[in-house]
């Protein structure tokens, strides 16, 4: 059974639709990029699967054991957080708050759930920085370990390279396939299609056609074939 | 200086001046808690608004002639920053608007109020008082203290015991609602605190200096402190350091006693930038 299901659905605001009638599914570990041109829905796609927006038509429905709160994000960047005073461990450990039952303060297990995933990040011996000095880059990855800390399976993430330099980039599109092939299921919304062909399996492309599929089809499809060679171009 | 200390040994002996020092001490702490986070998410407006609102709701209030404000001043006060932080988070612009609007309104009001029923023969000082909190703080009745006394503690301990949502929201809302964190519960409960704390400092600083009392700590502490438990912890110590000295000072060298807070924690603010401009030189 599908981890998530979109069936038939219409996404937008009140004053309009902006996608209609779009299906897909996403199944345990699988690695989803969704791509598209700015205005195309890929933001309100993704506020509506963590539930921030509600979809005007259709049905999503969530299975295989994952809840609707289950799914980690990692968003783009926000203001507030540019010159947010704040520890690496205290940004990491506010991703255990998600879990179970109400206790005021973090426990060991939650202690000991942060500092797996900041090892598992390479963030280990950045924990008592502050989180506004570090690099674009290491930032990223204090987010991703939060996100780990809420859940384990399945990851949303917006724009997960927007603004950090190509080395680094690529630093991050190996760390998230890393955790794919550790078993997280990987939804990620991005410009590049390029790297979205390189390293998803499947692909979600929106606009004014849009497409669902496995990569390799994606490829050979007359639609992929035009939007790769004007990215080759380009 | 000998003498002075004499002074304030005698003042000790006055309740007056340990109930102004105990409500001040407490007021200071409350508000330097709640600051940090409405100035990182950007909501310090929001407390300048509130106060005019419950400067007008406390003219609304004298009018009817309650004899307990606080029961006419504290749920208008509430009702208000639900509103405001609801708008707030919707949309930035209008949210500003909507504080403009709805504060200038409570303070023409207010003063339109007390001056058209006046119920005393001066007006303008009354109106003073309210504003900046000359010295009603000097002047506590019993009661007053014990319900400052036991809103702030409740203020602390609901802060301590949602610290790390408060955090958690502050940080990142959208994460904390996306993992099934029950946001609007939060910034309802936020929104909440900053009322009390506003009107328990109306006595303190008046209602046109309260925002100072809200954001100077949180910001003092953010130029040298990074992480958000220290800069909590920080701006708490400032908070209360600087309205002890500051009520003491008042009745020694007989100033109003708001203002003179509120001079010092500007005062404060600027040492700590200058600290923290130094900090920040020898890192780089």
């Amino acid at each position: 059974m599908a981890q998530i299901k979109i069936n038939d659905v219409s996404l937008g605001y009140e004053n309009g639709a902006i996608l209609t009638h779009l299906s897909f599914e996403v199944n345990a570990g699988d690695y989803l990029a969704i791509v598209g041109e700015n205005g195309s829905g890929k933001s309100t796609l993704m506020k509506t699967l963590l539930g921030l927006l509600k979809p005007l038509a259709g049905e999503i429905t969530f299975g295989d054991s994952l809840c609707k709160n289950e799914i980690g994000y990692l968003p783009q960047q926000t203001l507030v957080q540019r010159d947010f005073p704040a520890s690496v461990t205290e940004v990491v450990l506010s991703g255990c708050l998600s879990n179970g039952s109400f206790h005021p303060f973090f426990n060991k297990e939650d202690k000991a759930k942060a500092a797996a995933n900041m090892m598992r990040m390479g963030i280990l011996d950045l924990k008592d920085r502050s989180y506004r000095e570090l690099s674009g880059g290491q930032q990223q990855r204090v987010l991703l370990a939060r996100a780990l800390c809420a859940t384990e399976k399945i990851l949303l993430l917006d724009e997960p390279v927007s603004g950090l330099d190509p080395k680094v980039t690529m630093e991050m599109y190996e760390l998230i396939k890393q955790l794919n092939e550790e078993g997280v299921t990987i939804i990620m919304i991005s410009h590049d299609i390029a790297a979205a062909v390189r390293y998803a399996d499947h692909i979600l492309h929106l606009g004014t056609k849009v497409f669902f599929g496995e990569i390799e089809d994606y490829k050979k499809s007359d639609f992929g074939k035009f939007f790769l060679a004007k990215e080759e171009e380009a | 200086m000998i003498l002075a200390l004499v002074n304030l040994a005698e003042y000790f002996q006055y309740a007056f001046v340990r109930n102004a020092l105990i409500v001040g001490v407490l007021i200071a702490l409350c508000s330097s808690l709640l600051g940090v986070t409405l100035v990182l998410k950007r909501f310090s407006f929001i407390g300048d608004g509130l106060s005019h609102v419950a400067f007008g709701a406390m003219s609304v209030a004298a009018v009817v002639g309650l004899t307990n404000q606080m029961l006419l001043v504290l749920p208008v006060t509430i009702v208000c920053a639900v509103l405001l932080l609801r708008t707030g988070q919707n949309a930035r612009l209008k949210g500003d608007a909507s504080v403009a609007i709805i504060s200038v309104t409570a303070l023409a009001v207010g003063y339109l109020l007390m001056n058209v029923f006046s119920t005393s023969s001066n007006v303008s000082a009354d109106v003073c008082g309210t504003l900046f909190g000359s010295s009603s703080i000097l002047n506590l009745r019993a009661a007053e203290v014990w319900v400052s006394i036991v809103l702030s503690v409740v203020t602390v301990a609901v802060f301590v015991i949602f610290y790390n949502r408060i955090f958690a929201v502050t940080f990142d809302e959208n994460f904390s609602k996306a993992t099934g964190m029950r946001t609007d519960l939060y910034n309802l409960l936020i929104a909440v605190i900053i009322a009390v704390v506003i009107v328990l400092a109306m006595n303190l600083v008046g209602s046109l200096l309260i925002s100072a009392l809200i954001i100077f700590p949180a910001l003092s502490a953010m130029r040298i402190f990074k992480s958000f438990l220290s800069v909590t912890i920080c701006s708490a110590i400032l908070s209360v350091s600087t309205a002890f000295l500051g009520i003491l000072a008042s009745i020694l060298l007989e100033t109003p006693v708001g203002p003179t807070i509120v001079a010092s924690e500007a005062l404060v603010f600027a040492v700590f930038c200058v600290i923290g401009a130094c900090l920040g030189r020898r890192k780089a």
